[in-house]
């Protein structure tokens, strides 16, 4: 180990989770190597080893004979501290090699408020941060994962941006960079090459103008570069990696669990949610490869919890029969596993009983809106009495601990809606009197709201966001309402939220804004602990732009939005006329009832939902 | 099958693994070899594991001793190689056997304290460090359970000590109490640190090296 790094080391908080040499760490031999990748998640190691993307990229790209990818996370304030003081650069853990002598130095973004980490870690590893001032081909800085499908804030830093799942194509990216070394490709030459695999967005091969209103005039591409940039997927999950050999942390992380991927995309189209749009179409593991995989992961691991993940894994068609297997294998094992994400319907409800060992922790649902009417607005297709009946089975079944999540300021929200989750967690008291079994030990009922942030790529991203007056009203309105001693009501801080709204659907003018944040001091703003809005707000006031623009804007159906490069196969006819229909308040039936022709099935040649 | 005791060297970047963090380790290096561990039988069933003396965060070791019990019969002399194909890096299995000897009996531990100076280790430093422990008393300040500071005389804890340059560090060869109460060898550092602030070190290394009974034997 760098001797410099162990005189720190015993000064910084959880050391553990700077040294690497974990089990199932992958090592190679230098000489045995011709590309390497750092793989960057932006974030803290005890987030991004949660992260199951993450770990499935790294077993990919390390399943590429010649190619090394080695992790690196953004440093806690102390270490980072600690680092810049002693002169050391940003280091990938299983080397600790400085991520400058990278060949490609890529980060998975799955959330804006993330950005300025990434210039910070580009900044501790001594990179340039622009894109322009790289003129060599290493390193490549690249990013991927969802919030990319708008990746215009971040379009001066990074070289290109991979769209859609990396499975694919990583290893087509990586392929080309080899051959692009090897031959001694300029860095222009390799960039236009990629922009040819499909999902490559390469920002500098398009130029932006705008109108004098601040709105987006055009988008061209330079040197025949695609029109669209059509994210990939994987077609078969059956095929497709699955990371049951994995790192093991020896420090706590988030997630410290297997986590066993069931499925991805889902039914429901929620019309504020990113992730069910861009993921579509609905791809599922077969129950006996899950099970399989799962059974594996527990062994190799030692782990004694499971997870199933998905975006909705009640809605996973073998789940009963799943859970029946691993049920048995999971007591045998002493394995506790888990269920996430559960929709407030009977047949979970049923599910979680059954699973449910021993202490009875928390249940979590997401009405996401107080009335029947804005639920069917965004298309949350969960009726009250749903969600009293689980409610019911919950209390009855021991259960004294619920909480429930909401959004303000969605779209058509009025002041009845946001009364009516006061109503709804009366209800829900109401419902525990009526049906616990011990009342000696009490209930408690926790009501959260989140201040809706609109998102590319989904039915409101033409919205504006509420202001925050509006958002501090509804906030104080809820409050009031809520008197029960049993319910506890916790709402969302603004100010991130506000900035989120900023740069989920900013251009990339927004650039300058994030690199004098970070040069203010912006470092791991996912933290409240270091979040700090007046340093945003005086970077907007020195490049002459205002957020409000960005966040709380409504836009026209004409408008040429920033990220409208960029395709995940739903169409904007299709996104508008879903906005329509929320108005109306008119839901849409799930995918596997009827198809509703959003436009992912190309994917799947004309046939999707097989699940 | 009755407690078994593990000897395992701790070495590495694996020193910067916590105490706790450890014991989950073990719980499921243990699994991933197939091991079942008994559990406690109360309502919150755990494995029953227990390190003999904690080892504190960055020190390294080449004499931990693991304290479990399993359920059916254990090979124990294959059982060191066994878990060490499931180990994270730096820790690594080398001895096996049934406890006989109850964690109470371990008196001494042995270990090597190395006082590092970049500038090199000056005569002067040794000498004036030798004259320190060669005192009646000496007070430093430690931290108590309740987080306030009190002051301590390690003295008595210290059964033996023996110096050497080597190079840019000053090394103690120390003998302390293990436990009740023990002596974090960490200390003997601060000790220098506290009473000869110019002969700070400016980097500490700990390593320790065996365990020992009260008779000076070895302790397994």
């Amino acid at each position: 180990m760098d001797k410099r790094l162990e005189r720190i080391l015993p000064r910084v908080q959880k050391p553990a989770r700077y040294v690497g040499g974990e089990y199932n760490e992958i090592k190679k031999d230098k000489k045995d190597v011709e590309l390497r990748v750092a793989f960057c998640f932006p974030d803290t190691y005890e987030i991004g080893m949660s992260n199951l993307g993450f770990r499935i990229l790294y077993g990919i790209m390390n399943n590429m004979p010649g190619v090394w990818c080695e992790r690196v996370f953004a440093p806690w304030g102390d270490m980072e501290e600690e680092l810049r003081k002693a002169d050391i650069p940003l280091y990938a853990l299983e080397s600790g090699d400085p991520i400058g002598d990278f060949d490609v130095v890529a980060f998975s973004v799955g959330y804006e408020m993330a950005y300025p980490a990434i210039l910070n870690m580009l900044d501790l590893g001594g990179i340039p941060l622009h894109a322009s001032q790289r003129t060599e081909l290493a390193p490549l800085v690249i990013a991927g994962g969802t919030a990319m499908y708008n990746a215009e804030p971040l379009a001066d830093f990074i070289d290109l941006a991979l769209i859609g799942e990396g499975e694919d194509e990583v290893p087509e990216l990586l392929e080309l960079y080899r051959r692009a070394k090897r031959e001694g490709w300029t860095k222009s030459r390799f960039l236009r090459a990629a922009a040819d695999i499909q999902g490559v967005y390469v920002p500098s091969l398009y130029d932006v103008t705008y109108n004098d209103d601040g709105t987006v005039r055009a988008i061209t591409p330079l040197d025949g570069a695609p029109a669209k940039v059509y994210k990939r997927v994987v077609h078969d999950m059956d095929k497709s990696y699955f990371p049951a050999k994995t790192i093991v942390p020896s420090t706590e992380v988030v997630h410290d669990r297997v986590t066993l991927e069931l499925f991805r995309g889902c039914i429901r189209g929620c019309r504020f949610c990113q992730a069910g749009y861009v993921y579509r179409p609905v791809r599922c593991r077969s129950r006996e490869q899950a099970f399989q995989y799962g059974v594996e992961a527990c062994k190799d691991s030692g782990y004694q919890e499971m997870t199933l993940s998905s975006l909705s894994t009640s809605d996973y068609p073998g789940l009963v029969g799943l859970c029946d297997d691993l049920e048995q294998f999971c007591r045998e094992s002493h394995v506790n596993l888990s269920l996430p994400s559960l929709r407030a319907d009977n047949f979970s409800m049923d599910l979680m009983q059954r699973l449910q060992r021993g202490r009875k922790a928390g249940l979590t649902f997401a009405p996401e809106a107080g009335t029947q009417r804005l639920r069917d607005a965004i298309n949350k297709n969960l009726t009250e009495e749903d969600l009293h009946q689980s409610l019911r089975t919950a209390f009855s079944g021991g259960w004294n601990a619920v909480k429930l999540y909401f959004m303000l300021g969605l779209p058509t929200e009025t002041d009845e809606d946001v009364l009516a989750i006061a109503e709804m967690a009366n209800h829900a008291l109401h419902t525990w009197r009526e049906s616990a079994t011990n009342k000696n030990r009490g209930v408690r009922i926790t009501v959260s709201t989140s201040w809706f942030v609109p998102k590319p790529f989904t039915a409101f991203q033409w919205e504006g966001q509420i202001t925050r007056e509006e958002y501090e009203r509804r906030v104080k309105l809820l409050r009031n309402a809520i008197t029960a001693k049993a319910v506890t009501y916790n709402w969302h801080d603004g100010d991130t939220s506000f900035l989120e709204a900023v740069l989920a659907r900013g251009d990339r003018r927004l650039g300058k804004v994030l690199e004098l944040a970070f040069r203010k001091g912006a470092h791991l703003d996912a933290w409240s602990e270091y979040f700090d809005l007046s340093r945003w707000e005086e970077a907007f006031a020195e490049c002459g732009l205002d957020p409000a623009f960005y966040a709380n804007r409504v836009r026209s159906q004409e408008e040429i939005l920033p990220w409208s490069v960029i395709s995940c196969y739903v169409s904007d006819k299709y996104l508008w006329h879903q906005r329509e229909l929320a108005y109306q308040s008119v839901p849409t039936p799930d995918c596997r009832t009827q198809c509703s022709g959003c436009g992912a099935n190309v994917v799947e040649g004309g046939e999707c939902s097989r699940g | 099958m009755a407690k078994l005791r593990l000897l395992f060297r701790k070495e590495g970047r694996t020193v910067y693994i916590s105490h706790l963090d450890l014991l989950r380790t073990f719980q499921r290096v243990f699994l991933r070899e197939g091991l079942v561990l008994r559990h406690s039988q109360g309502f919150h069933p755990h494995p029953l594991l227990s390190f003999a003396l904690p080892l504190p965060v960055g020190q390294s070791s080449d004499c931990e001793l693991l304290d479990f019990e399993v359920d059916g019969q254990v090979d124990c002399a294959a059982l060191p190689e066994n878990l060490n194909r499931f180990m994270p890096e730096g820790i690594v299995a080398v001895d096996c056997w049934e406890a006989v000897r109850p964690i109470r009996e371990l008196d001494a531990l042995r270990c090597r304290v190395e006082l590092i100076y970049d500038g090199g280790v000056t005569p002067e430093t040794v000498q004036a460090v030798q004259d320190l422990f060669a005192r009646q008393e000496i007070v430093i300040q430690k931290r108590t359970k309740r987080k306030a500071m009190a002051d301590v005389d390690i003295r008595p804890l210290i059964r033996s000590l023996a110096f050497a340059a080597e190079g840019d560090a000053l090394c103690i060869d120390a003998t302390v109490a293990a436990q009740n109460p023990g002596l974090n060898p960490a200390l003997l550092a601060v000790a220098v640190e506290t009473c000869l602030p110019e002969h700070a070190p400016d980097f500490v290394r700990v390593q320790r090296l065996s365990l020992m009974d009260g008779q000076e034997m070895p302790f397994r």
